[in-house]
Parts: structure tokens; sequence; C-alpha cells
């Protein structure tokens, strides 16, 4: 099963009929999500790597092949880029068995071995005994693992091309048991890849859980690319923040050092000190985040006495029980008028402090977790 | 019983399905999948035959035959043949009156099958051959069986058309039904009767065999999407 290893580069930019400004890069065996809000142009960048859109200028290279080259007039028809490609909707075609369904991308085998491929395959996605039975008598989830299979055979039928595996959201039309499933076979049977895999997805945490890198992409442009734990914990900048869903957002000035050596960061009258300094002068006003991991709750019964990292102490404004979770916004004391905290902690960490909406508490700001931005005018108007 | 009538009737209608059919095919898929300047206009035109009198269709077919029309000189250049009260130019107009009968059930067709179902091919590396050939047409089966026996029945019911350009040459130009009126105007009610008995048959037992085999490819979840 062993495939070239190559690389995929993709650089596109056109403005009609979807605005596209996206540049990606996929090493082989590695997998890139691209995550972004419904509308941000995922799906037309995944399927102009397919060849299935045709954007006005841009580039597709897979290893050393150029699928397209607008300025060199490449352009290569689907059927001559060797993609396997998992659609939102599985796009099974309905008047075949699931077996014949795998068996129609390994069409350049001879006939005698296409059947016998196309079982192993279904076995391999876990579907043995199914290979008779039509889409519409397999359920959604059967369905999924039918479409991954035909696009594997169809990425590893000849093995001295180069190939992609492209996912569309892959897992949105399945429940959430079933996702959960899906997705650990997923992240299981992507170890024995060699090829960039691409996923498409809107979910934050799909992209943390599977993927080894992330592209954020909005209105069609990629805004910032990194291993999804450095995109959704340093966002690039204060849009990209409200983007991975960071709401600890706030301003401050970079002040001097304190006696440790340490950064410091002055907010609302206090001193905050912070791990990271990604290139900030003394003074400078910056964009902050921190996000909800990064905030822990101090025990009531025993107050800490000043020794703890940035603490921070405020009122209880709003206490939601989110099951195993509770989700609580503290407003700190001497506030002025500006936006709370906001961090969860286990929803009987909670009962066990009493943690109640007008209640006291105290928090640490881990100094790890503070992230420094360029700061931004337009950064607080967009909180939703 | 005109059975030179009835046979002539059924070489003409299977003649005009076998090539027609294709050509409805050709037609409807871009007719269904593309969008071009004056498509409107093409869909219009295929419609046209729908809402014209057969006799005013028959006019215009037998001008554009004619032995002073290109058309009809080049053939007869080429064959020594007339194109108007033959075989042949009678075929031509069968093909011409049964374009919506043909064209229109398929577009439908290939109208109904998803996007995804033809990408899913394209990314599986077939070819639009082999696509059209796997993906296409068996997903467009309903569509196309509606248009053969369509243009079947239809063939061997037409009259007007069937009489401005053909005539009535015993076996050459007379079809079933021209034999039919024939019948009834030299009082030979029987005759008639008999063989307007047999063509409700015929056109009862299409129609019977496109439902059930309609039904059927319904059944086994084929045409489902």
């Amino acid at each position: 099963m062993a495939t070239i290893a190559a690389g995929l580069s993709v650089t596109l930019r056109q403005r009609k009929p979807v605005p596209l400004e996206c540049t990606l890069d996929c090493a082989p065996g590695e997998l890139l999500a691209l995550v972004g809000p419904s509308g941000s142009g995922k799906s037309t960048v995944l399927r102009c790597i397919a060849g299935l859109h045709r954007p006005s200028q841009g580039r597709v290279e897979c290893g050393r092949a150029s699928w397209l080259d607008r300025e060199r007039g490449i352009a290569l028809l689907p059927q001559h880029r060797r993609v396997g490609m998992v659609f939102q909707n599985y796009s099974l075609l309905p008047h075949l068995s699931a077996q014949d369904n795998v068996a129609l991308a390994l069409w350049q085998l001879p006939p005698g071995q296409r059947a016998a491929q196309a079982r192993e395959w279904l076995a391999r996605v876990h579907l043995h005994g199914l290979e008779r039975q039509f889409p519409a008598q397999l359920s959604g989830g059967q369905q999924q693992r039918v479409a991954l299979a035909r696009a594997l055979a169809r990425t590893m039928t000849v093995t001295d091309e180069p190939a992609v595996l492209l996912l569309d959201e892959p897992f949105s039309a399945v429940d959430q048991v079933t996702r959960r499933k899906l997705q650990q076979e997923l992240a299981r049977l992507r170890r024995e890849l060699s090829i960039p895999i691409v996923l498409v997805t809107h979910d934050l945490d799909e992209a943390r859980m599977l993927a080894d890198r992330m592209v954020l992409l909005h209105h069609g442009v990629s805004l910032q690319s990194g291993p999804p734990e450095e995109v959704m914990t340093r966002p690039a900048n204060a849009a990209i923040a409200h983007l991975v869903g960071l709401g600890n957002l706030f301003e401050g000035i970079v002040g001097g050092p304190d006696a440790n050596g340490k950064l410091v960061l002055e907010w609302l009258g206090r001193r905050l000190e912070v791990a990271r300094n990604p290139g900030f002068a003394q003074g400078d006003k910056v964009n902050w985040v921190i996000p909800p991991e990064g905030i822990l709750l101090h025990r009531s019964d025993r107050p800490s006495r000043g020794e703890a990292e940035n603490p921070v102490s405020g009122r209880v404004v709003d206490c939601v029980v989110l099951g195993p979770y509770t989700q609580i916004m503290l407003r700190p004391e001497s506030d002025q008028g500006k936006l709370p905290l906001t961090f969860s902690v286990p929803t009987h960490v909670a009962q066990r402090n009493r943690v109640a909406v007008g209640s006291v508490a105290r928090i640490t700001l881990l100094a790890q977790a503070i992230h420094l931005m360029r700061w931004e005018d337009s950064g607080r108007g967009e909180r939703r | 019983m005109d059975w030179p009538a009835l046979t002539l009737s059924l070489q003409l209608a299977a003649a005009t399905t076998l090539l027609l059919l294709p050509l409805a095919i050709l037609l409807a898929r871009p007719l269904a999948w593309s969008r071009f300047a004056g498509k409107g206009l093409v869909e219009a035109l295929v419609a046209l035959p729908l809402v014209l009198p057969p006799t005013v269709l028959g006019f215009y077919l037998l001008l554009a035959l004619g032995e002073h029309s290109a058309p009809g000189r080049l053939y007869h250049a080429l064959t020594g043949r007339t194109l108007v009260f033959s075989f042949d130019g009678l075929l031509l107009a069968s093909l011409v009156f049964n374009l919506p009968f043909a064209v229109q059930p398929i577009q439908r067709a290939f109208d109904a099958i998803p996007r995804g179902s033809r990408e899913a091919a394209w990314c599986c590396g077939l070819s639009a051959w082999r696509t059209l050939w796997r993906v296409e047409l068996p997903l467009a089966w309903p569509g196309l069986l509606s248009a053969i026996v369509l243009t079947f029945a239809h063939t061997l019911g037409e009259f007007g058309v069937v009489l401005m350009v053909g005539g009535n040459i015993a076996g050459e130009t007379r079809t079933v039904a021209i034999s039919i009126y024939d019948r009834v105007q030299s009082f030979d009610e029987s005759g008639a009767a008999a063989m307007s008995a047999l063509l409700v048959a015929i056109s009862f037992a299409a129609i019977g065999t496109l439902n059930v085999l309609t039904r059927r490819i319904g059944r086994d979840g084929h045409d489902r999407v």
C-alpha cells in the first residue's frame, strides 16, 4: 500500500463566484484541517484541489505533478488527478451496491481483481457482510464508510502517482455517537496513510482532535495556519481570536519587567505576569486573550495569600450549568465597565466552592496562557 | 386487416426510436446541465411539434424536404430517390415530430441526477464517456424508457404529418393510421374497427410495460437519490 511521498501545495485566488485568497500546504501523511464558518469558502478550496472548480488564478501541485497552473494554462480534469474525495453527503451512486460503488474507483485494475479489492476495502472500514447492500439500505454512518472506502481505493490503486485524500465535512451528517466512532476510526486509519489528507470542517473541536495542522479560512481568505492548539490559543489577531471562539479578549499595556525580570501586562490597574513576549516593547498597547482553560478557580475554603500566579478576584455575574461543566462569568473588582472573564470548571467544583451569581470568587490567570497580540481598534466591536 | 400497413408502421416506429434516442440524449444533456445563450430558444423549438397542428408541421416539412429544397436535391443526387412521398422522408419527418416526446422525458431525467453523482464518478477517475455509461444512463433509465415508449406509440398513431409528407402509397408510406382512415372513407367499418382495436391494444401494452418497468426500478431503489 505504499504510495510515493508527495506533498500538496495550493495557492488560489479569485473574485467570483466566491472570493478566494488562499494558500495551504500539506505534507505526505499529514492531516490538514481547513476550518472556517459556513460560507467561508472551505468547500470551494477543496473543489479546486479536486478539479471540480477552476479558480481564475492559482496553482495546485501534488509532488512534482502540476494539477493546476493558470499562468501556464494547466488545468487537469478531476479524472486526471489522483484524488480520493469523500463528499459531504457522500454522493454514493444509488444504483450500485456498496461493493460496486467501491469497485468504480478500481476501474484501472483488471476486471477480475476489482470485486476482491473492493471487498477488501470495505472490510478495512468495517463493512464486511454489507457488500451487496444498496446505499438506500445503509445507515448514514455506513454510507460514510463506503464513501471513505471508495476514496481510499481511488488513491491507492496506482501507487506510483501522487495522490491526496479530501474529506468534505465527512462527519456532519451523522449523529454524535456515530460521529465520535467514525472520528476515532479516521484517527486510527490515517496513521497507515502516507498521502496528504485535507479535512474540511466547521468544527474546531474536530480539527483539534484529528488534525496535525489547521488553516483558518474566513471569507475565502486563509488567515492563519499552524497546529490547532497554537491557532486556537495563540491567534495572530483579535479577528482570529473571535473566529476560534476566544471570548476573553481584552486590551492592556505592556509594562516593564517585574522584580524577577518577567514581562508584565498592565490591565485594569493590575500587573499580570506574562510568560511569552512575541516582541512587544514597554508601553505598547496590545490586545490579549486567555483561553478558558488558562483560568483556574481558587478553593473558597483555602484562600491563597497572594503567592498564587496572577490572582484576580471578582464577582460572579453569570453561572450556567452545562452538564458536567459549569460556565462562570466573573467581573473583576475595580472593573471600569469592561467585559467579564469567562471560564469553565467541573460542575462539582463549582458546587463545592458555592459559586453562584453575586458571590465573590478568586481566580488565577496562568502566565503561560496569556497571549499578547498587536492592538487593533476593531477588536471590540466584533464581539458576538 | 392491412398487414403491410401495420408492418410499415412498426418499421417506422422502430427506426424512429432507434435513431432518435441517441440524438435526444445528445440534445437533452446540455439542456439539463449547461447554461448557454439561446437555451430557451432551443427548448422552445424542441417543444414546438407538441403545439403545432400536424398539418402545419407537415406543410413545412413538405417544403423543407421537397424536390426543390436543398435537402431534397442533395438526397436525390446521392440516392436517386426523393425524400417526399418515400419511407426515408417519412422517417425524417417522424424524427422531427417526435422530438419533444423523446427529448423532454430524458431532459427531466438528467435534470434529476444530482451533480454529486457525476462528480463522484469523475473523482473515481471515470472519463466523461465512462461516466455516461456507468452513471448517467443507468440513473436516467426511467426517462429513457418513457422516451422510447412515447416515441414508439406516437409514431404508430401520427396521421397528419404522415399524410402531408408521405401521402398514401401502399408499402411505402401507408401507415396503419392512414389505412384506418382509408377504410372508413370506403365504408369498411369492420376493417377499421379491427385495426383500431389493434392500435389500442399495442398502445395499452406499451404504457403498461412502461409502468411496470418504472415501478420495478423504483422498488429496487435504483432511482432513489
